[in-house]
């Protein structure tokens, strides 16, 4: 019986490769609306920091560029290590699939620790925004607007990133012990654009939070 | 689909990196207004390399650009039609 045959192929497709093709642009659909979704956060962004960039500027440099870089770094190499689980994946090798899926979940609980730290120290600050905030900044109205926005985005985004690690880790469960993606790997390769465009928000987030003016 | 080879996703999580490395550089020169203008092309360097490799589209039918293009072009719109409103109204 040779492998094609196993693909169960729905009575509207003309074929496996029309089925895959329906699917991924399907995905792509879904992600232009979350393009738009988050589009609206980063306009909302653009507009107040181009009405208020000294205190914009101010608030930026009380976050941690630290954690901020590292996050990036995290999710960048756990998109690179997604990217792999999806090549393995039309190789059938569900071992490694699973290794593969499990290590990217892994990395998506760090950047999410590391956030947690971050937003535990913002806190303990005093830069959550409410009757309890307070910064040292010249306009601190503006600067509690700045961080009004730093909550709302990077919040969302971190509500991505755990939809993710959870959809993840039951992908690696299923891959490794149930084998449920032979000759069937579309799933994981929709999973894989999922993770990249969540990489990809946080990839334009790093910069127009941590780095709007660190040089002086 | 031609799927891109192991070499090519490790260069690309390499440059990936490289681009980050960069990134935080050049927000400590100072370069007045210029700093947010490089910081915002290196993260669109980023985003290509994600979309056209690890996402595919570098080997998809131009159906695929297509889908891909309008969810980008529809956010060009609203930022650029939103921002050239508020950038020469006056608005504060």
């Amino acid at each position: 019986m040779s492998d094609a045959l196993l693909v169960p192929i729905e009575h509207q497709f003309d074929d496996a490769v029309q089925q895959r093709e329906a699917a991924t642009m399907g995905m792509w659909l879904f992600i232009a609306t979350e393009i738009l979704f988050f589009g609206g956060m980063f306009l909302g962004y653009t507009a107040y920091r181009h009405a208020y960039p000294v205190p914009f500027a101010e608030a930026s440099r009380h976050t941690l560029i630290a954690f901020g870089a590292t996050n990036t770094a995290v999710l960048l190499i756990s998109s690179t290590v997604m990217a792999f689980a999806v090549r393995v994946a039309s190789q059938n090798r569900r071992r490694l699939l699973g290794l593969l899926l499990f290590v990217t979940a892994s990395l998506g609980i760090l950047f999410l620790v590391i956030k947690g730290l971050e937003y535990a120290h913002e806190i303990h600050e005093g830069l959550l925004p409410g009757r309890a905030f307070h910064i040292d900044a010249a306009d601190p109205q503006h600067a509690e607007l700045f961080f009004y926005i730093y909550w709302l985005m990077t919040g969302v985004h971190a509500l991505h990133v755990t939809i993710g690690v959870v959809l993840i880790t039951f992908f690696a469960f299923r891959a490794w012990f149930r084998d449920a993606f032979r000759n069937h790997d579309t799933p994981v390769e929709l999973l894989g654009l999922y993770w990249h465009f969540v990489d990809i928000v946080w990839v334009f987030l790093f910069p127009l939070i941590y780095m709007i003016d660190r040089h002086s | 689909m031609n799927a891109p080879s192991a070499r090519t996703y490790f260069f690309t999580g390499i440059a990936l990196i490289a681009f980050l490395a960069l990134t935080v550089a050049a927000a400590y020169i100072d370069l007045g207004p210029l700093n947010t203008a490089v910081a915002m092309a290196i993260s669109l360097a980023k985003g290509a390399l994600i979309v056209l490799f690890f996402m595919h589209i570098r080997y998809s039918k131009p159906i695929l650009w297509v889908f891909v293009g309008a969810g980008f072009f529809w956010l060009g719109i609203m930022l650029v039609l939103a921002m050239s409103d508020y950038m020469s109204r006056g608005w504060n």
